[in-house]
């Protein structure tokens, strides 16, 4: 591979880390509960996505659907940090992440946020994932299926019980 | 209820720590870090990214370097804490010993292979411009060869200073004037005098009777031939019409299948 080709791929990535990087950030806060955890997902979906896109042919990037497939690789990165995967922390080149609360948006709501994040990510997996992709990214039921390799009734059920166990509504929480 | 969905399409708009972007390309090594290092050579700012070292110079400020390497590279450069081992490879490297690799990205092939034919050229020992422009198999290409040097992104580390003028002056050096240029080789363990004194006089090559062989003056393996078998040679031809052959590790002439 030359490195006109890598350089088109290096572009592409670098669009794809601002576009997406929010995006990212939210979705692994809302899975994981905390912004430290947040953005070790953050960083390892992006250096998963990296480590493939340099291995794709030009027309699979080009055909890439990049906000479904960064879901799912983010997905996979919590499923394999619960699993005790732990990716080891990167501190990226030693910076100290900077996890100070943005002004403009008011501490005590930040603080709300971040407690509502704390609950989703108590929820089980499926409903946590389903909710989280659905409210949280707002995918659509489709893109949320697509995402999770799970059938469209199957997303909309456990979206239904998951914002059900959050309002605190779990009488008829029968299974697990 | 409204207002749950409301508040988790709100955690959706949360946004990424400042920096974050920045710090995850230099990370992949799109863009590049840099930090001050102590070294021998007094304060050194590195620029270094996955791929290696990128850039050095011994510039007065940070915002000096960052203008250099804006310059010259044009990634992003980031300042940050480096690797743990950073220091210590870089110390070794500035000793002779090879531990780091480098980033030659963004330098024609031309440049790119002045440099590594250059890098080659062991510490305590020089070779002339011409030399590095027939290695790399352009004999005609000296003032060009110079250029590239003097655009090293990376001296000290690719030793730009271990090249010098035939007739014995010390030639430009990037990384902070002639000057500079004698005090590292000095340090290196060159004797700069005596080498200018040789090419004053018109000597380019060191002979050694006993094994018929001839080298540049500063290269190591003619180092311990005692003084009554020295002679001092003023060209590859009389040196050859003597019956030397070049030096098969300093190559100091063409070299000609036996």
């Amino acid at each position: 591979m030359g490195t006109a080709v890598i350089d088109v791929t290096e572009r592409l990535f670098e669009r794809m880390v601002h576009e997406h990087q929010h995006r990212v950030f939210a979705l692994g806060l809302a899975l994981t509960g905390n912004r430290h955890d947040a953005e070790e997902v953050a960083q390892d979906t992006f250096l998963k996505a990296y480590r493939a896109l340099v291995t794709y042919p030009p027309d699979r990037i080009r055909e890439l659907k990049q906000k479904a497939w960064l879901h799912r690789i983010a997905l996979n990165v919590v499923r394999n940090r619960v699993r005790g995967i732990k990716p080891r922390l990167v501190e990226l080149n030693g910076s100290e992440p900077d996890h100070a609360i943005g002004t403009e948006d008011g501490a005590l709501l930040n603080l709300e946020l971040d407690a509502l994040a704390e609950r989703v990510s108590a929820l089980p997996a499926r409903y946590r994932d389903a909710v989280v992709l659905r409210h949280v990214q707002e995918l659509s039921y489709e893109e949320a299926a697509d995402a999770l390799g799970q059938p469209v009734g199957t997303v909309k059920a456990n979206v239904h019980r998951g914002l059900k166990l959050l309002r605190g509504d779990n009488d008829e929480h029968s299974d697990d | 209820m409204s207002t749950l969905t409301t508040d988790l399409k709100r955690l959706g708009e949360v946004k990424a720590p400042a920096g974050f972007a920045d710090r995850l390309l230099a990370h992949v090594g799109m863009s590049d870090s840099y930090a001050r290092f102590d070294t021998v050579l007094g304060a050194v700012y590195v620029a270094w990214n996955r791929q290696g070292i990128s850039a050095a110079a011994r510039d007065a400020s940070a915002d000096e370097f960052e203008a250099r390497f804006h310059k010259e590279v044009g990634r992003q450069l980031v300042e940050a804490v480096p690797p743990p081992d950073l220091a210590a490879k870089i110390h070794d490297e500035l000793e002779g010993r090879h531990r780091l690799r480098f980033d030659l990205r963004g330098l024609t092939p031309f440049e790119q292979a002045v440099l590594r034919k250059t890098k080659q050229i062991p510490r305590g020992e020089v070779r002339p411009y011409g030399w590095v422009a027939r290695e790399i198999g352009h004999p005609a290409a000296v003032r060009a060869v110079g250029t590239a040097l003097a655009n090293n992104p990376i001296p000290y580390f690719i030793p730009c200073h271990r090249v010098v003028r035939t007739d014995g002056q010390i030639g430009n050096y990037g990384g902070g004037g002639p000057e500079a240029k004698r005090a590292i080789l000095t340090m290196e363990g060159v004797r700069v005098n005596r080498l200018q004194e040789l090419a004053s006089k018109g000597v380019r090559y060191q002979g050694v009777k006993t094994t018929k062989v001839f080298c540049y003056p500063t290269c190591h393996t003619g180092r311990h031939a005692l003084e009554k078998n020295i002679v001092w040679l003023h060209d590859e031809a009389s040196a050859r019409a003597a019956g030397f052959r070049p030096c098969k590790v300093c190559r100091p002439g063409a070299q000609l299948s036996a």
